[in-house]
């Protein structure tokens, strides 16, 4: 992701590279959205029910986990609480782009709040914090957020109509593109020793804490990294002597 | 069905209700310059939160072992994003690596 050089500083191209340097991340999105398409169904979502979702809802993780709960009997107002939960570390990615986006009028901040995802935040942060003096770097994040968004819909209505024909469909783990994608975003990151830390004891704490109820694990584990990444980073600047 | 749409605005409602009000707000917030430091650690610390349980776990217990499809996947998104620093490569190489992996293994 180093094409900021060649992008002309105009709202069309931040638009159009935004889009771009999102494909990789579209193409790890495609089996988990046809997946999820494909799982409803069987949970008990109707097929208005799953495109909604995807629609207005517009969170993967969040979604996968609906299905599992419905599929089980939970009440609904667990599931809402569970989504709240799961999607809580939104909160961590608002504030990061809180600096970035404070000058935007609300028109702007409303549609990127609502297609707000990690791979959207993950894409657009990066460029954020690019140097280069760009007025135009949340047409960069729109762009991002509207080819997730798009493809969501599409991978979705392909799991709700071809995903019934393919046999065992989800039996091939294909979900585990997720996965692959997330670890591909994580790498840059590994430059130094409190980002290696922070990644450690992230892992070792969402290992642990995998019992909490509601996925509250997940944000337990992001904290511990996030804290140990500071301490250790304030501790190297520290002079020894 | 009246339950399902119950359950769209709900989750629909508490998704936005995370994602939307920081940046509403963004204005008139002004961070302290420590707590930005500390931003830098959140798409890692929360990318391997994800990761890590979701290759690792099974049924609710650990599965640490060659014959994890997953780990084998992981690993080799790690090796080849690390050597090659691609991420549309990374991501198809892994997915290859595990989709032969559970093929054989099975």
């Amino acid at each position: 992701m180093t094409m900021a050089s060649r992008l002309t500083r105009q709202p069309q191209h931040e638009f159009w590279a935004g889009a771009r340097q999102t494909i990789p991340l579209i193409v790890g999105a495609i089996p988990f959205g046809i997946i999820f398409g494909t799982l409803a169904q069987t949970s008990g979502l109707s097929f208005g029910g799953a495109m909604g979702m995807s629609a207005i809802v517009f969170a993967g993780s969040s979604q996968f986990i609906a299905l599992g709960l419905l599929g089980a009997g939970t009440p609904l107002g667990i599931i809402v609480l569970t989504t709240w939960i799961v999607n809580l570390r939104h909160l961590l990615y608002a504030v990061s782009l809180v600096p970035y986006v404070k000058h935007l009028s609300q028109i702007w901040k409303l549609p990127l709040g609502f297609w707000l995802t990690d791979e959207n935040f993950m894409v657009a942060i990066h460029r954020y914090r690019q140097p280069d003096p760009s007025p135009y770097k949340h047409w960069f994040q729109l762009g991002s957020a509207l080819a997730m968004y798009v493809n969501w819909q599409l991978s979705t209505l392909l799991g709700l109509t071809l995903g019934q024909n393919i046999p065992d469909a989800t039996a091939w783990g294909l979900d585990f593109a997720m996965v692959a994608t997330f670890i591909g975003m994580t790498i840059p990151y590994l430059i130094n020793r409190p980002m290696v830390a922070t990644v450690v004891i992230a892992g070792m704490t969402a290992l642990l804490a995998r019992d909490l109820p509601h996925q509250l694990g997940l944000m337990v584990a992001a904290i511990a990294g996030i804290l140990t990444g500071i301490m250790l980073e304030n501790h190297l600047e520290k002079p020894h002597g | 069905m009246a339950n399902e749409i119950h359950l769209l605005i709900g989750m629909t409602l508490v998704t936005f209700l995370v994602r939307y009000p920081l940046l509403a707000m963004s204005g008139r917030i002004t961070l302290p310059p420590k707590l930005i430091q500390a931003l830098n650690y959140v798409p890692p610390a929360v990318l391997t939160a994800i990761i890590v349980p979701a290759v690792l776990v099974e049924d609710n217990s650990l599965w640490l072992s060659p014959n994890n499809p997953r780990v084998l996947g992981a690993l080799a998104a790690l090796g080849i994003g690390l050597w090659k620093k691609n991420l549309l490569l990374t991501i198809l190489s892994s997915m290859g690596v595990f989709l032969l992996w559970k093929t054989l293994s099975s």
